[in-house]
């Protein structure tokens, strides 16, 4: 229980995972809260890649949790600016009038 | 025993913060309640050793990314408490999606076990005479220099993709012109008068 091996940092980031899927499911309508779960997730991908890279003393895990973070600033960035021009649009950002933005 | 206690403090953080994220009524919260996640994970990373990625968790998520939260947050008229209608009739699926998940997960991590020659296959093995940051851009900028560069290159669409998505010209708006700045000569606009002594400009 005092000794914390690479199992609690798995079961943490398993946990943060499963908060973020709910947090998708239940903020259906708010896309804001959305991108913020998907932040989530992959902070919790990340715990999981620098914990094996720790306890296996391998680099590369570090090296791709950067790479992850990268990307998750670019979705960042790209999903609050879909969402400006949709708010601009239709003066609300209810994810069900998506659909009407086709064609 | 005082690494095994602040885990225990940083993930119930995390955790608990993480909860909050989800539930907050009020979007504001979630954005600061995701800070406090980002900045227990920074701990979390410290624990293991991963100096150079805490830090940069800190300086990207908190500084950049969810500074930009914030914004949209705030910039955004939005009724709040509209979105957060149909909160009760999707947690009964939420809940049961993520049970199962947990389940999915909790048995993989129960039954799972190390490869014999996991040790042996290690792309990049931790050098023990260097600093984490050090250690990191040697193999960064060397064996992994190639996904570096492409990784700058997502930066450079995303920042592209967000400013022509964003960027709208007003009809109203005054806009520099450098062509007319440059190509106007003084004779435009400078007129010399001559004005005879006490009777000014009619």
């Amino acid at each position: 229980m005092l000794e914390i091996g690479l199992g609690h940092y798995l079961a943490l980031a398993a946990i943060l995972f499963t908060i973020g899927v709910f947090g998708i499911f239940v903020n259906r309508k708010n896309v804001i809260i959305l991108l913020m779960s998907v932040e989530l997730i992959l902070l919790s991908v990340n715990i999981n890649l620098v914990a094996f890279s720790a306890y296996l003393g391998d680099l590369a895990g570090q090296v791709f949790a950067m790479f992850v973070l990268t990307v998750a600033a670019a979705e960042a960035a790209v999903g609050l600016a879909i969402l400006v021009v949709f708010f601009r649009n239709r003066g609300d950002i209810m994810v069900e009038g998506i659909n009407l933005m086709k064609g | 025993m005082l690494s095994a206690v602040t885990f225990y403090l940083l993930s119930a953080t995390a955790v608990f913060s993480a909860m909050m994220v989800v539930l907050a009524k009020n979007p504001v919260r979630a954005v600061l309640f995701l800070i406090l996640v980002f900045f227990s994970a920074a701990g979390l990373f410290i624990l293991l050793g991963a100096e150079f990625l805490a830090m940069i968790l800190i300086i990207v998520y908190v500084g950049a990314v969810a500074v930009l939260f914030l914004f949209v947050v705030m910039m955004l008229d939005i009724d709040f408490a509209q979105l957060k209608e149909g909160f009760i009739d999707n947690a009964p699926l939420g809940g049961l999606v993520a049970l199962a998940l947990a389940g999915i997960l909790a048995t993989t991590g129960l039954g799972w076990v190390s490869a014999d020659n996991a040790s042996s296959a290690l792309q990049a093995p931790t050098p023990g005479d260097m600093t984490n940051v050090a250690a990191l851009g040697a193999v960064l900028y060397d064996r992994y220099v190639f996904f570096f560069q492409i990784a700058g290159l997502v930066l450079l669409v995303a920042m592209i993709g967000t400013i022509v998505l964003t960027l709208r010209h007003r009809d109203g708006a005054r806009r520099q012109d450098m062509h007319a700045q440059v190509t106007r000569k003084r004779t435009d606009c400078v007129e010399i008068v001559d004005i005879k002594s006490g009777e000014g400009i009619g």
